[in-house]
């Protein structure tokens, strides 16, 4: 590999995908359509707005059809210190589209001495979601969330994606992959605006628990073997995963008072 | 008419501008410490930097003509980059960089009208103080490898000789930029946290070790 040096009219800047697309990286668009392989999908993910910035969440299931392919992948990733991005979709494009907007940003960040706006950070992945316009008519679309703590205006803001890269900023909540409707539901009934984020995590937790029930490609809390949906908090001291153990008691405790509440009418 | 010129004048005809305009610059020093690899440069400048963050573990330090330096930096964070999104994170290493910096100074430095008037450095910290590496690469595409504390730009050797008389790998960060600043300033004059810019790739850390140390927390090491 030898050190990247370009004439002044056919520097990248500082864009990676341009630098990728300059030495030839950039994989190919899929000419077959989606529905003759079966490839995995991963499916619900959740934003929601809260006094200390956006509480994300993603459950751990990858479907392939109607089986289940993956049941440990995780949807929420930190996109750089202080925002986060969270996949719904065909899952080896989307993890693909993830580690790319990760790079991205930290190459801008380098380049330039100064992080990208957050507007900016939303911008460059509605382009990505956009460029993926091609493989997404063949049935390989991928729609992120994403959601970041702004610090010019100290708030948290969300955005939402479609296939087409649209790019739609989120007041309260937004939701993507199939169970959307329900955890959108749920999300709905109990956001209450400038909530403390530990309340909203519990309302996460709640909103994912319910949408295991209603939709197969959802996977729910796997209590046998450990797994637990990722959720995290962005704020002021940016990226913060909940630590497993603090989710884990929190699904316990929602079980436990679902377990109360058939005992009190029986 | 073409003249003759010996190779041996022109090499050094080349080396002496390269070395002029270099000297013309401000030193920097980098110090291998326990906290980890703490470069402090004299630049009074907020903006343009010579100390910058390539990779994880890695930093660029650049000393001369503030462009052509900042080309290289620029691209060696792009061959970081696109070596870590084609291999791993962990394949990314100094050694590699600094020897393909060190060809393209070397290439520059024989084959173009005008060498470029820097001296790099490329600094990889460790988990171990041991395993610190930082290579200083000169205008011809020259690589040493140094180990403790080296300096780049003017007057390098009394300023080296000033550091070496007190320099200890067991500094913590306040002692070292104390004396790194000190050995930089020399006897006559003395530098406040303004004139310097100092950054350290810190050892114990998570991804991204490269920190810059800057205003109240710069001064208030200094003391």
């Amino acid at each position: 590999m030898t050190l990247p040096l370009f004439e002044a009219g056919g520097d990248p800047g500082p864009n990676f995908a341009e630098l990728l697309r300059s030495k030839g990286l950039v994989p190919p668009v899929p000419d077959v359509p989606a529905a003759d392989t079966a490839i995995a999908h991963a499916t619900t993910v959740v934003a929601i707005r809260c006094h200390q910035g956006v509480v994300m969440a993603g459950d751990r299931r990858a479907t392939a059809g109607h089986l289940i392919s993956h049941r440990t992948i995780e949807k929420v990733f930190p996109a750089d210190h202080y925002s986060g991005v969270a996949i719904a979709g065909a899952a080896g494009p989307a993890m693909e589209m993830v580690r790319l907007f990760q790079l991205q940003l930290e190459h801008y960040e380098k380049v330039e001495g100064k992080a990208l706006s957050l507007d900016g950070k939303a911008n460059q992945l509605g382009m990505m979601v956009r460029n993926n316009l091609p493989a997404a008519m063949q049935g390989f679309a991928v729609v992120p969330l994403f959601a970041g703590y702004d610090t010019n205006r100290e708030v948290g803001r969300l955005f939402q994606y479609d296939v087409t890269g649209g790019r739609y900023e989120e007041r309260e909540y937004a939701v993507g992959g199939s169970g959307s409707l329900h955890a959108g539901t749920v999300i709905k009934l109990g956001y209450r605006p400038d909530a403390d984020a530990d309340e909203m995590i519990d309302l996460a937790v709640s909103a994912l628990f319910r949408t295991a029930e209603e939709d197969s490609a959802t996977g729910g809390p796997d209590l046998v073997r450990g797994i637990y949906p990722v959720v995290a908090v962005i704020g002021a001291d940016g990226f913060q995963r909940v630590a497993d153990a603090d989710v884990e008691a929190r699904f316990r405790d929602l079980l436990a008072s679902l377990e109360n509440r058939r005992g009190d009418s029986q | 008419m073409p003249f003759y010129v010996a190779p041996e004048q022109l090499m050094k005809d080349r080396a002496d501008f390269a070395r002029k305009g270099i000297a013309r610059g401000r030193a920097l020093t980098a110090l291998s410490v326990r906290d980890g690899i703490l470069i402090c440069a004299e630049n009074r400048s907020n903006t343009l930097r010579k100390v910058s963050e390539i990779y994880d573990r890695i930093a660029f330090a650049g000393v001369g003509r503030y462009n052509e330096f900042d080309q290289l930096r620029i691209a060696g964070v792009r061959h970081a980059d696109l070596k870590g999104y084609t291999y791993s994170r962990d394949d990314v290493d100094a050694r590699s960089l600094a020897n393909q910096y060190a060809q393209v100074l070397g290439q520059t430095f024989t084959h173009e009208m005008k060498p470029m008037e820097v001296e790099i450095l490329v600094a990889e910290v460790s988990t171990d103080p041991d395993g610190d590496q930082m290579f200083h690469v000169l205008y011809d595409g020259t690589v040493n490898d140094e180990s403790g504390y080296t300096v780049l730009g003017g007057e390098a050797d009394s300023i080296a000789e000033r550091l070496g008389q007190t320099y200890d790998r067991d500094w913590e960060v306040g002692d070292a930029v104390q004396a790194a600043a000190a050995a930089l300033s020399g006897e006559e004059r003395t530098l406040e946290a303004d004139d310097l810019e100092v950054a350290i790739l810190v050892r114990e850390t998570g991804r991204r070790a490269f920190q810059r140390i800057e205003g109240d927390e710069l001064a208030g090491l200094l003391g």
